[in-house]
């Protein structure tokens, strides 16, 4: 079976559930691309993810409901133990699967195992969240322009991306 | 998060995308994307499945390595383990896709964020 159509299934659901107004999805002619430029042996990596990845018992997040619409881009220490992230995020297929194993959307055992094989030169300090905002406009100009900040002071070279 | 892909490459750092939405992904359009045909959620794997995960991790960056140009596009070569029913019932009239709870949290959301941009806050 082929692929879903998220767009064109979603703009029909939402329609149904009275919603006449589609979503406009970001589209773009042209993609911009940065080579890499050196063994990935000698690269120091990082994830960005739009999982809703958080930290259990972590009480400086903010209010969560108004990050899930304005927009947040906030970081996870890459050193934190595993069995301490968890996901809150809601938006997802819950009806097929789980959020259970934290790899399974922020893949940070294989980030390490990839560090102590040698396949990547290190892990940068940090990792990201994001939280998708409604505002195309607030991602690109404050969330994109942290991330890149962020990546920058921690000498990141690579980022794996992992949208939910 | 295919918006800050961009961003990030447009100020040279090379990316890659671990998904499950393609169409969504492509739409707007990323420099390279594993796309992983699995329900949302699971971009990188089966949960649990450590051996496809590792291979779909290597997949990316293996990605990064052989990409000449943008929106290069590879296919994980798994299906999910409990057929295709999912396909069929995401987003449709017989499967809502948020319970109550989550459709309250995001209507709260929605409206909480009309009121910010009529007080030009967002």
């Amino acid at each position: 079976m082929s692929y879903v159509r998220y767009i064109d299934k979603t703009r029909d659901y939402y329609l149904k559930e009275g919603y006449d107004k589609p979503y406009a999805w970001a589209h773009f002619d042209d993609v911009p691309f940065t080579p890499l430029t050196k063994p990935l042996s000698e690269c120091r990596v990082t994830i960005a993810s739009t999982s809703d990845i958080a930290i259990r018992g972590d009480g400086s997040t903010g209010d969560h409901t108004e990050e899930m619409f304005v927009g947040n881009a906030y970081v996870i220490p890459s050193d934190t133990p595993l069995e301490k992230l968890h996901s809150r995020q809601e938006h997802f297929d819950k009806h097929a699967t789980h959020l259970d194993d934290v790899d399974s959307f922020f893949p940070i055992s294989r980030l390490r195992e990839a560090e102590a094989s040698g396949r990547i030169g290190s892990i940068a300090k940090r990792l990201h969240g994001v939280h998708t905002s409604y505002s195309q406009r607030h991602t690109l100009e404050i969330d994109g322009p942290l991330v890149l900040e962020r990546c920058r002071e921690d000498g990141a070279d690579v980022a794996v991306l992992t949208p939910i | 998060m295919s918006l800050i892909a961009r961003y990030l490459e447009a100020n040279g750092i090379p990316t890659v995308m671990i998904a499950n939405g393609r169409d969504i992904v492509e739409q707007c359009g990323v420099a390279r994307l594993v796309f992983v045909d699995f329900p949302l959620g699971n971009p990188c794997g089966e949960p649990g499945n450590l051996d496809q995960q590792r291979q779909i991790f290597e997949m990316a960056l293996g990605l990064l390595e052989t990409a000449t140009e943008p929106r290069t596009t590879l296919e994980a070569p798994f299906v999910w383990p409990k057929g295709d029913d999912w396909k069929r019932l995401i987003f449709s009239e017989e499967q809502r896709f948020l319970d109550e709870e989550a459709t309250e949290h995001w209507l709260d959301a929605k409206a909480r964020y009309k009121e910010r941009k009529a007080e030009g806050k967002v």
